[in-house]
């Protein structure tokens, strides 16, 4: 039993896969709360990191540069060790889900730094002149002429990043929180069946990612693709 | 329990990760080339095949792939009799070979589709035949594109192999966790265990940039 409802391990494999199909279903909507929470905090994070790394003062680039190429090439569960197990030992307690939440935003912003990177220098070079001509200040400049112009560019290549980080949620099973797979294991603890929740849980996973990816290519078709109108 | 004292345990689980990374990035190398050239196979069959092994492995969590292999596999080679028992380094190395290979198989069809259609006229003007072409034409040609692509997958799949501690092999995460739970000295093991990760993912690039140079000379003229 588990979330109060119980399986039914005497009818058959078909049985057992419908009584623990809504308890999957639980841990579903656990992994898209996840994968959106770490989306956000890896878009933001990206984006300032991405700020960063083009200061043209190395002072600040520098250690843009080194900090996310750590964070990109270091393994997402032992970044959620780290985090999980060095916070608490300076009483910072955030709760599993906030920490595997940070855990892949801080993993994937390194990645959508880089990206972020490429869509502002894509921006034509007039653009920055204009608004030279017009005097308008660097941050004015950034947020109004560059962003709005590099966001849509950048789309389809921050949505692939929605799916592969759906796809690295599972990993947070490992602090305790019940995503889909941790439930599945659970459920194959108990029942010492594990090949029906696994199996349900691959199936799953493949209809979650085709949902993503056309989402993300209707999300990417609906955006205005000379800029985004800013007021 | 001085920092220094960590290091000889955390070596030799960093060894069996080197281990891990090296035999399952030449297994995922060996399914990219049969899978990226067998989605491109008039053949449809063989295609058919190819699409769903990218499509199953590239759609589902690497590490859904890796408990399927290790728990649920044994159960489904009992209900036809056979033992799939796998020990973890076989689970370890096929689900890491299998999800790499088929992120690889799309880089090797991308950079077969991108060699310019006047090569393949050119061979089929000179009566080539298609093995011919494949082998003497697009994949010479490819194969420089690919590079960078596998450079970058190499670095991920070094990553992944964390995943694998969690099947009890006894890699670098695994020895960090054990070392953890034995001294409780979280921040010391865990900065010296990311600072290790880091080290080994600069040195893959660097080889990866190696080998990158040294097939770039198979490049073809460009129109």
């Amino acid at each position: 039993m588990l979330f109060g409802i119980t399986w039914d391990t005497s009818n058959g494999d078909l049985a057992f896969a419908l009584s623990i199909l809504p308890i999957l279903l639980r841990g579903m909507l656990v992994t898209i709360q996840a994968t959106i929470a770490g989306f956000a905090i890896a878009m933001v994070l990206g984006l300032v990191f991405a700020v960063l790394k083009s200061v043209p003062l190395k002072i600040v680039s520098w250690p843009a540069i080194v900090i996310t190429e750590f964070f990109r090439d270091t393994p997402l569960l032992v970044q959620l060790f780290f985090l999980y197990y060095v916070l608490a030992d300076y009483n910072i307690i955030l709760p599993a889900f906030a920490t595997g939440a940070l855990a892949l935003g801080v993993q994937y912003s390194a990645y959508m730094a880089e990206v972020y990177r490429a869509g502002i220098e894509a921006v034509a070079r007039g653009q920055r002149e204009a608004a030279r001509a017009l005097d308008l200040s660097a941050s004015r400049t950034f947020t109004h002429i560059i962003l709005p112009q590099a966001v849509p560019r950048v789309v389809p290549a921050l949505g692939n990043y929605l799916v592969s980080i759906m796809k690295d949620v599972p990993v947070l099973s490992v602090v305790t929180v019940l995503e889909m797979l941790g439930v599945a294991r659970i459920i194959g603890d108990q029942t010492f069946n594990y090949l029906v929740p696994l199996s349900m849980v691959g199936g799953l996973y493949l209809i979650m990612t085709l949902v993503a990816s056309a989402l993300v290519r209707f999300v990417d078709a609906k955006l205005p693709k000379r800029g985004l109108p800013f007021k | 329990m001085p920092w220094f004292d960590y290091l000889k345990p955390l070596a030799d689980g960093a060894w069996i990760t080197v281990q891990l990374t090296v035999f399952s990035t030449i297994l995922g190398a060996l399914l990219s080339f049969i899978f990226g050239i067998g989605k491109l196979s008039d053949n449809w069959a063989i295609r058919a095949i190819s699409i769903a092994y990218i499509e199953v492995f590239r759609g589902t969590s690497l590490l859904v792939q890796l408990f399927w292999l290790y728990f649920a596999l044994p159960i489904a080679g009992d209900a036809i009799g056979l033992d799939l028992r796998l020990p973890p380094v076989v689970a370890g190395v096929a689900a890491l070979g299998l999800n790499i290979g088929a992120y690889g198989a799309e880089v090797v069809r991308g950079a077969i589709q991108a060699v310019t259609p006047s090569q393949y006229e050119a061979a089929t003007a000179l009566n080539f035949t298609s093995r011919q072409t494949l082998w003497k034409i697009s994949l010479p040609q490819a194969i420089p594109e690919m590079m960078p692509s596998f450079g970058n997958l190499a670095v991920q799949n070094l990553k992944d192999t964390a995943l694998a501690s969690l099947i009890s092999l006894g890699d670098l995460a695994f020895r960090a966790e054990q070392l953890r739970n034995y001294t409780q000295d979280s921040t010391t093991i865990y900065t010296i265990v990311l600072l290790m990760y880091f080290g080994m993912a600069l040195v893959l690039t660097a080889m990866m940039r190696v080998l990158e140079a040294s097939v770039g000379r198979w490049r073809g003229a460009r129109s």
